[in-house]
């Protein structure tokens, strides 16, 4: 199944310089339309308020963490079956059990490589 | 009566409890009451002795100066490493911009750099959090010195200062589980983590 990359897809990080990196390697991967937030508050305000299609979010966020706004997403009604990928340094089994107990759509561990970020992505649009 | 308090620690606090306590036993002291009177004199000299050592290291200098110094000098690292980053991905993005005017073997060879340079930039946010890490622990540190520096500051008799209000934010599962990178000693890999996502399928 062909992916959809003209989606809007919401890129949460707290680092600028890690927006810009998911941003140039998303560029690479045809996906145009990408905004960008700085906390899970914010992403969520965009995420109510737009029409998007994936979100890629950090989890160490001030105020909002990134699990925190996962959880949010999967209680929202329009917006819980939005796939969504963890991209964190968080990298304990504890982590990774409480995202996906929330519903993450997949995680990747930083650092990470473009192939990884690929897979992931393709995995769950495919699944989605 | 007199009330006096042995937790408050200061040695003759100690020994004035403890005759107090020993003047009130009938009769003369038993050889176990004096070694014990003994021992804690000797105890309040040793608390004596330490408070002159802490005051001796000039404890309020690691408040005053070190820490904050310690502090920015971390701060500037990551901002440094920061711009070091960006600029690295400007001559990228300019890179990138000069693909669709080389020949199509080496455009691919260019595009394929240019994604090794973006995945290698990706230190800076682990750096960052490394030395946000670092930065906590030297901010708890802060708060223990001056803990401690106020108790022997403020007198024996003087009750412990209260905690400074702090405004009260409650603590998500997200907050509570943000521990930032591990050591990779301790790290599990993406191989790891993708056995773990399977294993709930």
């Amino acid at each position: 199944m062909a992916m959809d990359k003209s989606m809007n897809v919401l890129i949460v990080d707290d680092y600028k310089t890690m927006l810009r990196i998911i941003r140039n390697l998303l560029k690479q991967l045809e996906f145009d339309n990408v905004e960008e937030a700085t906390d899970g508050a914010e992403a969520l305000a965009k995420l109510r308020a737009g029409n998007f299609g994936l979100v890629i979010s950090d989890w160490n966020m001030e105020p909002m963490t990134g699990l925190d706004l996962l959880k949010e997403v999967r209680a929202d009604a329009r917006l819980k079956h939005l796939p969504f990928i963890m991209i964190t340094a968080e990298s304990k089994t504890e982590n990774v059990v409480a995202a996906k107990q929330a519903g993450v759509s997949n995680y990747i561990v930083k650092p990470f490589n473009a192939e990884t970020l690929r897979e992931k992505i393709e995995k769950v649009l495919v699944h989605a | 009566m007199h009330d006096v308090n042995p937790s408050q620690g200061h040695p003759d606090a100690i020994e004035q409890a403890v005759r107090q306590v020993l003047g009130s036993l009938a009769g003369d002291m038993t050889m176990t009451e004096a070694t014990l009177l003994s021992e804690l004199e000797a105890l309040g000299r040793e608390v004596q002795r330490a408070k002159t050592e802490i005051a001796a290291l000039r404890v309020d200098d690691i408040n005053a100066s070190h820490i904050p110094r310690a502090t920015d000098e971390l701060d500037a690292v990551v901002e440094h490493t920061a711009n070091a980053t960006n600029e690295i991905l400007d001559v990228c993005e300019g890179l990138e911009a000069m693909q669709s005017r080389v020949p199509a073997s080496e455009s691919e060879k260019l595009g394929a750099a240019v994604t090794r340079i973006y995945e290698a930039c990706s230190f800076q946010d682990i750096t960052g959090q490394r030395i946000s890490k670092v930065v906590s622990a030297l901010k708890a540190i802060e708060g223990r010195v001056a803990a401690v520096t106020a108790r022997f500051s403020s007198g024996a008799d003087a009750p412990p200062r209260p905690e400074e209000a702090v405004p009260v934010t409650p603590v998500t599962e997200g907050r509570a589980l943000a521990n930032g990178p591990q050591l990779p000693a301790s790290a599990s890999s993406q191989q790891e983590i993708d056995k773990l996502l399977a294993s709930f399928d």
